[in-house]
């Protein structure tokens, strides 16, 4: 009989199709984990109403849970409560920066016209001396920004509050 | 006719319009940013028009899904207002319909996550803090624009002339607003349309923009009377559907 625990530790091993350094864990999507007579039950919440990626982990949870033997696998989508970038562990904001990606810092007030944007250091060389290009950038998650110093442009993953 | 489903229909409806007008500048943004920008909007919009229309259909219980309510009804069956299905325009004009509509979403949604309806609660908990976003992006365009060169005033000035009849409408409430608040479903919404002048009124003046004084209002597509617009965006949206009934990829 599986446990909880291993469901979880399996579902370390699904990646986000957008994002593929970070598992589902990291993000903060799965929600729980509830076990069944013959199976369990995962729920899960999107980051962004239309982010596309949803569907497709749900397949890769339905298909790494069969790989493990897991019968019957119910996937459930729930929007409440909704997701935040808070829930983004320590180690996906780690994982995030490695790979390019600036991870959420504490955002500005949006309700201040043109306030200054939130400064967010460069993942490449670490520099505060950043640039924000456009607040919606490759995928709905992030926003794009460019270095002052090193000239590289790069992602970052917007705080979602 | 059931109210509820009703509502989450008017609203999923402006959601899926405007939504669909958004993605029409995927390819023709003036800059590539906010090419990108508004296609990152329109599907933040589609992804919440998903959310609703599947509830209404599960309001409905008639087991249609949001893809039935989204590509096969008819024009007079749905509901949005008449403000998110006008015609692009230039930049300026798209982002004048923008910024009436998104402060008006985003009051609105302030109310509805107190609703005792929970899926109206959640969806509007969760599309509230995309619409935060896009609220932010039509105000600080409607100033560069509006305080900018002479030009730019003047289109979005004409803009704001267009569009000014059709934003009452977004205030619209008739029986079916009544029945679900006297029920407590939703929350009461006086005072919304205050509200919306003065979140407006604040960017418009700070745009040096000047509120129209006539203050003739067009309605009706609440009630599925609409302007010509829709029949094309319908024919566009719903051409795969119709050509190829239950297509799926």
């Amino acid at each position: 009989m599986v446990t909880e625990k291993e469901i979880w530790r399996y579902l370390e091993e699904v990646f986000d199709p957008e994002v593929p350094v970070l598992t589902v864990v990291d993000l903060g999507v799965v929600q729980k984990v509830e076990l069944k007579d013959d199976g369990c039950k995962i729920i899960i919440t999107p980051t962004y109403s239309g982010c596309p990626a949803m569907k497709r982990i749900e397949d890769d949870i339905h298909e790494k849970l069969a790989e493990k033997g897991i019968e019957k696998v119910e996937v459930e989508l729930v929007l409440s409560p909704a997701w935040t970038t808070d829930w983004i562990s320590e180690i996906g904001k780690k994982k995030l920066k490695e790979y390019g990606i600036a991870p959420p810092e504490d955002e500005v007030d949006k309700s201040v016209l043109f306030a200054d944007p939130t400064v967010v250091p460069c993942p490449k060389c670490d520099s505060r001396n950043t640039k924000l290009i456009s607040q919606f950038g490759s995928t709905a998650c992030k926003a794009h920004y460019q270095c002052n110093d090193c000239l590289e442009p790069f992602d970052y993953f917007k705080c979602l509050r | 006719m059931n109210a509820l489903f009703e509502y989450v229909i008017r609203l999923g409806d402006d959601s899926l319009i405007i939504g669909h007008r958004l993605s029409e500048w995927c390819g023709h943004g003036p800059v590539l940013e906010e090419d990108i920008a508004m296609t990152n909007l329109s599907l933040d919009f589609i992804g919440q028009t998903a959310s609703l229309l599947k509830y209404a259909g599960e309001v409905e219980g008639k087991g249609r899904t949001e893809d039935d309510l989204a590509y096969l009804r008819y024009d007079r069956e749905y509901k949005n207002t008449l403000l998110v299905e006008q015609p692009n325009g230039d930049f300026g004009m798209t982002m004048m319909r923008q910024f009436l509509f998104d402060a008006y979403r985003k009051l609105l949604f302030e109310r509805l996550v107190n609703a005792k309806d929970e899926t109206i609660a959640a969806i509007a908990a969760k599309s509230l803090k995309e619409t935060k976003y896009h609220f932010k992006h039509s105000s600080e365009w409607i100033i560069r624009l509006g305080d900018g060169t002479e030009e730019s005033n003047q289109r979005v000035q004409d803009s704001l002339d267009t569009l000014w009849r059709y934003a009452s409408e977004l205030f619209y409430a008739d029986a079916v607003d009544a029945e679900l608040i006297e029920a407590g479903t939703i929350p009461s919404m006086e005072g919304l349309e205050e509200e919306w002048k003065k979140s407006v009124g604040e960017v418009l003046s700070e745009a040096t923009l000047t509120i129209p004084t006539n203050n003739w209002k067009q309605g009706g597509g609440r009630k599925g009377m609409h302007s010509e617009h829709l029949g094309y965006i319908l024919s566009e949206l719903q051409y795969m559907q119709r050509a190829y009934p239950g297509l799926e990829w």
